[in-house]
C-alpha cells in the first residue's frame, strides 16, 4: 500500500522550474530510494513533500489526505519527519535539548523512553547529551538529526543525503541504522542519495531523477544490475548538456 | 558622591534603553527583521498605563499587568497582519514598514491622548531614599529592580521552559524547527508579543522620570544604538549596551559642553563600530539559510 503518493508534481524557484512533473510513491514499511546527480531536484522533491515549498501543480497524498501546500510543521504533526541535507541541528542547544525539540509536538509521556531508544541507536549521543550540538562532529550531527526526527514518532521519514561527506565507516553505520529503523519500527522511508551503492543496498524500490524528472524506476535489485546505473555511478560525472543528451537517447531510461 | 549620584541615574536611564534594546534584539534574533517601531511601542505602553491608571483609576497592581497584556496582544496582532504577509519580501521593505508603523502609532497616540505631556499616577512616584547623602528616587530604584526582575524571568523562560527552548530553536534554525513540528509562525507572533510586552514595561518604568507624550518613543533610536553596541543578537548585550549608553550620557551631560549628552549614544556607537564592529557580546551565531 502506498503511504505517500506524488502525482505530476511541478515545483518552481521563482521562474525556474526545478521539478518537472514528478510522480512517485513510497510503500508502507519499505525504503524507497530517490537517486540522481547533484542538481537533479531530489532535495526539492523532499521539500515539496514536507511543505517547505509549495508545488505549482500536482497532488501529494499522504495516508489518503492531500498535503500539497500544507506547512511543514503541520506535515510533521501528521507524521512525516524530514531530515534535511546538511545536518541541520540546533547548534546552540545541547544534544538532549535537540532531541526534546524533536518531540515538541507530542503530548504523551513517553518522550523519555524514546530518548533512550535514540541513545540506543546512537550511543555516542548519550555520551554527549549535555554538550552543545555545534561541537559535535559532522557524523554525530547527522546522527542527531536522524535521532531528533525519530523523537517525532513519525510514521514516515524523508532522509536527504544522510551519507553526504561521511567517512566510509560512518556511511555503513548510518546505512545500518536506517535499515534497523525500517525493520524494527516498520518505518516507511524515502531515502535521497547520491551514494547509489549504499542506497540500492538497503532500499526496496528506487527512482532515478535527472533535471527535474524521473527517468527510471525499478526494484533496487534490478536497478543495481542495470548497466545504465552501473555506468552512471561509475564515473560519469559530466553534467554537461552533451552528457545529458546522450542519456536521453538511451532506450532503457523510459 | 556626585559621581555616585550620576551613576545611579545613568544606570536607571540605561535600564530603560536596555529594555527597549531587548525588544529589538528578540525580534531580530527570531525573524532577522529590525522593528524600528520598538520605541513607539514603549510610548504606546506608557499611554495604556496612563489610561488604566489615571483615566480608569484601576489599582496599580491591576493596571500594570493589564498594560503588559494589552501591548502583548497588540504586538502579536501587528506581527500577524503587518509582518507575516511580508514573509519572502526584501528585508528593506519590512524595515520601511516598521518605520511607517512608528509614524502611525505616534499619530494615533496624538489623536487619542493629545500631544501635551502627561504624568502617570504611580503610587511610588516622588519618594526618595537617602543612603548617607546618596539620594535615590523610588522611581529610579523601581526601574533597576523591575529591569532585573524582568531579565531574570526572561532568562528562566528561555533557558528552562519547553516553549522558551523552542523559541531558541526557531531562531537558530528556522527550517529545522519547522521540520520537527514547532509552529514557527505562531512562535513569531509570540516573539512580537513578548517584545511589545517588554516595551510596555519600559514605558511604565520610564513614565515617572520623563513625562509621557507621543514623541517619547524616539529614545528607541538610542536603544537601537545600545543593541548594536551590545552585539545585535545578544540579550545580555542589549542590557549592557543600554547601561553603557545611559551612564556615559549622564557623565557627558555634566562634564562636557551642552549638547554632548544627547549625541553621546551615537559617539559610543561610532567608536564601537570602529574598534569592535561585532559588539561587546559578539554572537558567533551563524544562521543557516
Ligand atoms: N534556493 C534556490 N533558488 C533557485 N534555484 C534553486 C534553489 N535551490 C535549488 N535550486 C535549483 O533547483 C534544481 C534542483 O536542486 P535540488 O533540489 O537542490 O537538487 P539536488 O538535491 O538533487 O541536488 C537545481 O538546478 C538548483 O540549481
Ligand atoms: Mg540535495
Amino acid at each position: 500500500m502506498a503511504v505517500l503518493e506524488l502525482t505530476n508534481i511541478e515545483t518552481y524557484y521563482g521562474p525556474v522550474m526545478a521539478i518537472r512533473g514528478v510522480s512517485l510513491e513510497a510503500k508502507e514499511g519499505e525504503i524507497s530510494v530517490l537517486l540522481g546527480a547533484n542538481g537533479a531536484g531530489k532535495t526539492t522533491v523532499l521539500k515539496t513533500i514536507s511543505g517547505a515549498m509549495e508545488p505549482q501543480k500536482g497532488k501529494i497524498t499522504f495516508r489518503d489526505q492531500e498535503i500539497q501546500g500544507v506547512d511543514p510543521d503541520q506535515t510533521a504533526r501528521m507524521g512525516i519527519a524530514h531530515v534535511p541535507e546538511g545536518r541541520e541541528v540546533f547548534p546552540f542547544l545541547t544534544v538532549e535539548e535537540n532531541l526534546q525539540m524533536g518531540a515538541f509536538s507530542r503530548g504523551d509521556s513517553e518522550v523519555q523512553q524514546d530518548m533512550e531508544m535514540v541513545y540506543d541507536y546512537f550511543p555516542v549521543l548519550a555520551e554527549k547529551a549535555k554538550q552543545q550540538s555545534a561541537y559535535l562532529s559532522g557524523g554525530q550531527q547527522q546522527m542527531l538529526a536522524i535521532g531528533r526526527a525519530l523523537m517525532l514518532r513519525p510514521s514516515m521519514m524523508l532522509l536527504d543525503e544522510p551519507s553526504l561527506g561521511l567517512s566510509p565507516r560512518l556511511v555503513s553505520e548510518i546505512a545500518e541504522i536506517i535499515e534497523r529503523v525500517n525493520r524494527e519500527q516498520n518505518m516507511t522511508i524515502l531515502l535521497v542519495e547520491q551514494n547509489a551503492k549504499m542506497a540500492l543496498d538497503i532500499g526496496h524500490y528506487g527512482y532515478v531523477m535527472e533535471v527535474g524528472r524521473i527517468v527510471m524506476e525499478d526494484t533496487c535489485e534490478r536497478l543495481k544490475s542495470s548497466q545504465d546505473i552501473q555506468e552512471f555511478y561509475l564515473g560519469v560525472k559530466d553534467e554537461g548538456v552533451r552528457g545529458r543528451r546522450r542519456w536521453k537517447q538511451r532506450k532503457t531510461w523510459r | 558622591m556626585e559621581v555616585l549620584q550620576l551613576l545611579v541615574s545613568g544606570i536607571s536611564q540605561g535600564c530603560v534603553y536596555g529594555l527597549i534594546a531587548l525588544g529589538f534584539v528578540l525580534i531580530y534574533k527570531a525573524t532577522e527583521m529590525v522593528n524600528f517601531a520598538q520605541g513607539d511601542l514603549m510610548m504606546l505602553g506608557a499611554f495604556f498605563a496612563y489610561t488604566y491608571l489615571n483615566l480608569m483609576e484601576l489599582h496599580f497592581l491591576v493596571a500594570l499587568p493589564l498594560t503588559i497584556f494589552t501591548m502583548a496582544i497588540l504586538g502579536a496582532f501587528t506581527e500577524r497582519v503587518m509582518i507575516r504577509p511580508m514573509i519572502g519580501e526584501p528585508h528593506f521593505s519590512v524595515l520601511m514598514l516598521t518605520i511607517g508603523l512608528g509614524f502611525i502609532l505616534r499619530a494615533a497616540a496624538g489623536a487619542i491622548w493629545g500631544n501635551e505631556p502627561r504624568s502617570l499616577d504611580l503610587p511610588y512616584a516622588g519618594g526618595v531614599i537617602d543612603l548617607g547623602g546618596l539620594i535615590i528616587g523610588y522611581e529610579n530604584l523601581v526601574i533597576v529592580i523591575g529591569t532585573a526582575m524582568l531579565c531574570t524571568l526572561l532568562f528562566l523562560f528561555f533557558r528552562f521552559t519547553r516553549l522558551g527552548i523552542a523559541m531558541q530553536a526557531a531562531s537558530q534554525n528556522q527550517l529545522a524547527a519547522f521540520y520537527v513540528g514547532i509552529p514557527v509562525k505562531r512562535i513569531y507572533s509570540l516573539v512580537w508579543a513578548i517584545s511589545a510586552g517588554i516595551s510596555a514595561v519600559a514605558g511604565i518604568l520610564v513614565a515617572p522620570v520623563s513625562l509621557i507624550d507621543p514623541l517619547i518613543g524616539f529614545i528607541g533610536i538610542k536603544a537601537f544604538a545600545a543593541a548594536i553596541v551590545g552585539g545585535f543578537g545578544s540579550l545580555p548585550g542589549a542590557i549592557v549596551g543600554g547601561l553603557i549608553i545611559g551612564i556615559v550620557e549622564q557623565f557627558a551631560g555634566l562634564y562636557l559642553p551642552t549638547g554632548f549628552s544627547d549625541v553621546s549614544a551615537y559617539v559610543i556607537l561610532l567608536v564601537m563600530l570602529l574598534i569592535r564592529p561585532e559588539g561587546i557580546f559578539a554572537t558567533m551565531q551563524q544562521k543557516k539559510v
